[in-house]
């Protein structure tokens, strides 16, 4: 039987651009083109290896967000996956980690699968904890922040690289895997996968179909709130250290006053 | 945003160009543009400066895997993109280096496109899917030591002998000719002007490579030398008898340099705007004065006006009524300013303008070989002071 692959993947400003919040303190997506997030193309490589490597795979890429959001999935597609999801609905704007990880739960369980692949964060919110949250939510395994990730006879291996030590961790499918940027680079779409991207098939989804109220989601289903936002302070002349027998205190003094030790 | 409601002025794209393309074209452009910067840009002036192209196999495998050799060729593992599509491969590769261009250029354009369009069945399924995948590279032979603008001349001659050819003569200025495991070679033949595919391997072929170069240093160059080199009668392209199969090779690949060009003064354009923002002279950033301002405007609309024209001549091709007189304009056009570009950018830079830690120098020094290959501007100029007197003043 088929291995079921779906990869979550996020549409973000790009992170070169003058990144804004709007007016209700979320991401102001009009002023800065947006694009796949990088560590997301990390976890769609890893599927294409994962899918090379099986007898027969499918490999689906899943979003949640505006309409503009296509644009991740289409750069998905020409990587080489084989069909898109997106979920789209006006009530969704503001949604926060625990929301977005309902609407994926749902729409992986839609789907059908047995093996979710998450990159290790995004680039914009950088949280970092959805995959688990979104393993919970379907009650299987978690294998996060992997650099190394293989499948075989219905079970996920791979290795996690701590500061402290390499763990080998394995789970049974389906399971949720997250990979970090240390996986392997991510291929560049081919010139024949952005042709045959448009012809790959996307499904759109609003919270309907999939059966989840409005007001689990959005703005005021949040959890989280931003209270506030202030533009980081133009950056400083910085500090020169002379050294007069006491530069390597003084160099130590700053790193613990930055919090760096 | 502008508060007129009008899409806000965007520097690299002043005349909105970029709404011309598609997503498709603009996801190719990104493809070439990520390569360029990953695997080019960090290391192209070191091999300028030491004069070679290490690793170019790799290099033309990984080109091979994004699809970008023989794009525009349908079959045969090739990509089918549209001419647009292989202008925007061109315009990136040569922001990066002229070089890289070229071993594209002639990889697609002249050995891949000759064997494509003149060639027979076996011809194409020898050579074709592994000249795309990059695995095979592949060089072009028209131009000889005594015969470029005038190829009519070769002394290059092929024999029948019984069901044989056997060829004699000496090509000159070949791309990718030292690193070839094929040649097109363009030959005298008693019945007119022939192609011969010619593997490397074949008995008295050799292409040793031309140094002392003060252009196109990330580049192979190369001499072919044919001594009694023996072929099969199924070497000959069946088709493109006379100097028109050569000649239409080379407008097509003229067609990816009107918009290469416009990369190389791209790149030139963009050190120059940042040098001249950030350089201070008299106590204020040098683009504040009207000299710099009045050089980068006019680099400005010399560039956009090129790669409008590139556009234009690339729609015209996929509609295919492109005419060769309409390449030659664009070439002629393309490849001057280009230069004239990359020089006045030279001039923002100062001094600094001549070292390789900014790509300006490179890229003008680059533009001498292209404002000569391929046509040189003098021929350009002739072909289009034939189609509009009627005159023809070089034959």
């Amino acid at each position: 039987m088929s291995l079921r692959i779906v990869v979550c993947v996020k549409y973000v400003p790009d992170a070169t651009g003058d990144r804004h919040f709007a007016e209700d303190l979320t991401t102001d997506r009009d002023a800065v083109d947006g694009l796949l997030s990088e560590l997301d193309e990390y976890a769609v490589e890893q599927a294409l290896q994962i899918a090379d490597a099986a007898d027969d795979a499918e490999i689906t890429v899943l979003t949640v967000g505006p309409e503009d959001a296509k644009d991740a999935l289409r750069k998905a597609l020409s990587m080489g996956a084989d069909k898109g999801v997106h979920v789209e609905d006006d009530d969704l704007h503001g949604t926060d980690v625990v929301g977005t990880s309902l609407v994926l739960a749902k729409a992986v369980e839609h789907v059908g699968y047995d093996l979710v692949l998450c990159g290790m964060a995004s680039t914009d919110g950088t949280m970092g904890v959805l995959p688990a949250i979104l393993a919970e939510r379907l009650g299987v395994p978690q294998v996060t922040l992997l650099s190394e990730v293989a499948v075989a006879d219905g079970t996920v291996t791979g290795r996690r690289d701590g500061d402290a030590a390499s763990e080998q961790l394995q789970a049974q499918l389906p399971a949720v895997v997250s990979v970090t940027d240390q996986s392997g680079e991510a291929r560049y779409p081919s010139f024949k996968g952005i042709m045959a991207a448009k012809k790959k098939p996307v499904e759109s989804l609003d919270l309907s179909d999939l059966g989840i109220d409005a007001d689990e989601v959005g703005l005021g289903g949040a959890w989280t709130k931003v209270e506030d936002a202030a533009k980081r302070p133009e950056r400083t002349a910085g500090t020169i250290v002379k050294d007069e027998g006491e530069g390597g205190k003084q160099l130590a003094e700053f790193l613990v006053s930055q919090k760096f030790i | 945003m502008s508060g007129s409601g009008l899409p806000s002025f965007d520097p690299r794209d002043p005349l909105g160009i970029d709404d011309l393309l598609s997503d498709e074209d603009l996801a190719v452009r990104d493809t070439v543009r990520r390569w360029a910067a990953d695997r080019v840009l960090p290391h192209v002036a070191d091999w300028y400066e030491r004069g070679e192209l290490p690793g170019i196999r790799e290099l033309a495998r990984e080109l091979g895997s994004i699809g970008a050799l023989g794009m525009s060729l349908t079959g045969y593992g090739c990509a089918g993109a549209s001419a647009v599509q292989y202008g925007l491969a061109c315009l990136e590769l040569e922001a990066a280096d002229s070089g890289i261009r070229s071993l594209v250029s002639v990889q697609g354009s002249l050995a891949m496109y000759a064997i494509h369009r003149f060639g027979s069945e076996e011809q194409k399924n020898a050579w074709l899917p592994r000249m795309a995948s990059g695995e095979v590279i592949g060089c072009f032979g028209l131009t000889e030591p005594d015969h470029g603008s005038d190829p009519a001349g070769m002394t290059t001659y092929a024999k029948r002998d019984g069901g044989d050819w056997v060829i004699n003569g000496r090509k000159m200025w070949i791309t990718n000719g030292s690193v070839a495991g094929v040649a097109v070679v363009w030959a005298r033949t008693d019945e007119g002007i022939r192609g011969f595919v010619v593997p490397a391997d074949a008995p008295g072929f050799s292409a040793p490579e031309i140094k002392h170069k003060w252009s196109l240093r990330a580049s192979v160059t190369s001499e072919l030398v044919l001594d009694d080199v023996r072929l099969p009668a199924d070497a000959v392209l069946p088709e493109g008898t006379g100097l028109r199969g050569p000649l239409s090779c080379l407008s097509h690949a003229r067609y990816g340099i009107v918009w290469g060009a416009m990369g190389a003064a791209r790149a030139s354009f963009e050190a120059a705007l940042e040098y001249a923002t950030t350089r201070e002279q008299f106590g204020r950033p040098i683009g504040g004065f009207q000299l710099t301002q009045a050089k980068l405007a006019d680099m400005a609309v010399e560039l956009h006006k090129g790669i409008l024209l590139a556009h234009h001549l690339g729609r015209r091709m996929d509609a295919g009524r492109l005419r060769p007189e309409q390449v030659s304009f664009g070439k002629l056009n393309n490849v001057r300013e280009a230069i004239e570009i990359c020089r006045t950018a030279r001039t923002i830079l100062g001094a600094n303008g001549i070292s390789l830690e900014y790509p300006v120098m490179r890229h003008a020094t680059n533009l001498e070989s292209v404002l000569t290959y391929e046509g040189t501007v003098e021929m350009h100029q002739l072909v289009l002071g034939k189609a509009l007197t009627g005159l023809d003043a070089f034959r």
